[in-house]
């Protein structure tokens, strides 16, 4: 406090910045100092265990925030960090403190559906090896999937827009088949496929082939023609035309087909581990639910945003370097 | 800028025979839109000499472009046959490069791989290495080889395509408008560095313009071509030596006659 006292009397309007930082920052020490303190003090309506080391754990982070927003001169960097994310950190905290009492201290919300947050971390505490095992599953399945439909979706659409005999053939089944949702064939899948692993991934890969065919067809389609003459005239042959011309230049579209395709394998990896596959998040939710355990299901269900998040930014990190040549690339 | 192209121009002699020569032979061609055939030339014929400047003059729309696809290989004629050196051409090939009014840089490459492209489509990227920077900064460009097309001007684009077309040492230089595009005074410095480029690599360059001055000023030749259908309606040499002065007289002269030809001389 001494550090930052001394530079607020002799900094003028950065002082005013500094003092503005440090409030925002007791703030969201203030706000997780409530979060204990709503979880501690006040008795439990039901059977929590995790209650105390809930309370301890949110003091300990009230603490820390404290700490650096108080000793900003030793850590400046970590203190400017604070600074910015002190507006999320005190809504994130009212809001634990306001979800916990909810549910935990006053009953407002219907228990076992709503749990409080040390709930959730119970499940964390002692089911993450589960959780674990059926992430894996989640993201074998997405990612084998995903990978073998992408490739059979950017094939076709290059056939489509290259070759005008494959657009007669596949065009129209191409329509018939593609608008249609792959889930829609889930029945069939499940007998005609010899495991249900296969089946799913059947039905995963049936999902991204079409917004990837379609996309990568339009982008191939869209190519301004006036690149294949002077590749042409530079003597650049027709095969390398389709790899040198067609396809960087479709790849903007390629990838905004990726990511819708992406999008399609995540609902079909959830619909296959509903109600198929005796493996993966989607099944830990059915199963936790099915025993009544609502805790678990929130918890798969945060994982599960996760994988997701982080599947699609791995997407736009690939997207961002592949693409590093397009000018104004949204950042995800 | 200009000036130090004219002294350049002094100092670079001409080269003997790099150039092919071009022979037309009564060449018609038409499209075919939505059934009605449109006819854009007709039975031209013209043969030029191993390295002349030709530039193809003509009202906009008369076919002139259609001709340098045609004389390119982009396109086979409907009648009629073009030969290169002699023999028949039937496809595009690199001795024949164009340069068109726009850059059409391949926004994916940097300059470097775009000018690299003809190279590597021939399989010998690898010993041709220091063409490419030789070509790059033939352009002046060799602070800008790692460049992508988006961060060029409009005049820096245009040379990175005129160095990925003589990278691969064309014996015919294409181009269509080249200069079209550009502002007035990147357009009078890059006319005086073709002229350079053209009197040191000794090429075959068949150029269409709009710019009446710019053809008579760049060629050694010059074609105007009637409506379309296009037909030839006057040729003549431009019989002053290199370098030239836009201020000559005689330039003058001849951009009236060229004028006249193309029916818009009243303005003179």
């Amino acid at each position: 406090m001494t550090v930052s006292s001394t530079v607020l009397t002799t900094a003028g309007p950065a002082g005013e910045g500094l003092r503005r930082g440090a409030l925002l920052g007791l703030a969201a020490a203030g706000a997780w100092a409530a979060v204990a303190a709503t979880a501690g003090l006040l008795p439990d309506v039901g059977d929590w265990p995790e209650t105390t080391n809930f309370a301890v754990g949110a003091a300990v982070i009230a603490a820390a925030i404290a700490l650096a927003t108080l000793a900003q001169g030793l850590a400046p960097e970590l203190a400017r960090w604070l600074v910015r994310k002190s507006p999320w950190l005190i809504v994130i905290g009212l809001f634990l403190a306001l979800w916990q009492l909810a549910s935990a201290k006053l009953g407002w919300l219907p228990q076992p559906f709503f749990p409080p947050p040390q709930a959730l971390v119970e499940v964390y505490a002692y089911d993450y090896a589960d959780l674990g095992v059926n992430l894996l599953a989640s993201f074998r399945l997405l990612a084998v999937g995903f990978v073998y439909g992408g490739i059979a979706g950017f094939l076709t659409g290059i056939a489509l827009g290259w070759s005008s005999h494959a657009a007669y053939w596949i065009h129209p089944i191409l329509r018939f088949v593609g608008p249609l949702p792959s889930t829609a064939l889930l029945p069939i899948i499940f007998f005609a496929f010899p495991s249900s692993w296969s089946a799913s991934i059947f039905m995963i890969a049936l999902a991204v082939a079409f917004p990837m065919a379609v996309l990568t067809w339009s982008g191939v389609a869209s190519v301004n023609t006036a690149y294949y003459d002077v590749a042409r005239t530079l003597g650049v042959k027709p095969l390398a035309l389709i790899i040198k011309v067609a396809i960087p230049a479709a790849l903007p579209h390629v990838f905004v087909g990726l990511f819708m395709a992406l999008g399609a394998a995540f609902s079909s990896v959830m619909v296959a581990e509903l109600l198929g596959v005796k493996a993966g998040l989607g099944f830990y939710v059915q199963w936790s639910q099915g025993w009544g355990s609502y805790n678990n299901v929130y918890a798969a269900i945060i994982v599960l945003a996760l994988l997701c998040s982080s599947s699609i930014t791995v997407l736009f990190k690939i997207r961002g370097r592949m693409l590093s040549w397009q000018k104004g690339l949204v950042k995800w | 800028m200009v000036a130090a192209s004219y002294k350049e121009d002094l100092a670079a002699e001409p080269a003997s025979t790099a150039g092919a020569a071009l022979d037309i032979e009564h060449v018609s061609h038409a499209f075919d839109l939505d059934g009605s055939v449109l006819s854009v030339l007709d039975q031209v014929s013209l043969n030029v000499k191993p390295g002349e400047f030709v530039a193809l003059l003509g009202p906009s729309g008369c076919g002139k472009s259609t001709l340098l696809r045609l004389i390119a290989g982009l396109e086979p004629p409907s009648r009629g046959v073009l030969k290169e050196d002699g023999r028949a051409i039937t496809g595009p090939h690199p001795s024949r490069v164009v340069v068109f009014q726009d850059p059409t840089l391949f926004p994916w490459r940097t300059v470097w791989n775009n000018v690299a492209l003809g190279p590597e489509a021939q399989g010998n990227l690898k010993e041709q290495r220091s063409r490419v920077d030789d070509a790059i900064n033939l352009v002046g460009l060799s602070q800008f080889a790692k460049a992508y097309p988006h961060q060029l001007s409009g005049g820096m684009a245009q040379r990175v395509a005129l160095a990925r077309a003589l990278v691969n040492d064309p014996s015919i230089l294409i181009l269509d408008e080249p200069l079209g595009k550009l502002d007035s005074l990147t357009r009078l410095t890059m006319q005086s560095e073709l002229v350079s480029l053209w009197r040191s690599k000794g090429f075959t360059a068949i150029l269409v313009t709009h710019d009446v001055e710019e053809a008579v000023f760049l060629a050694n030749r010059v074609v105007i071509f009637s409506d379309r259908p296009a037909r030839i309606k006057a040729d003549f040499q431009v019989d002053l030596p290199y370098p030239r002065h836009r201020g000559d007289p005689r330039l003058a002269e001849l951009r009236r006659a060229s004028l006249s030809h193309l029916g818009l001389d009243a303005s003179w």
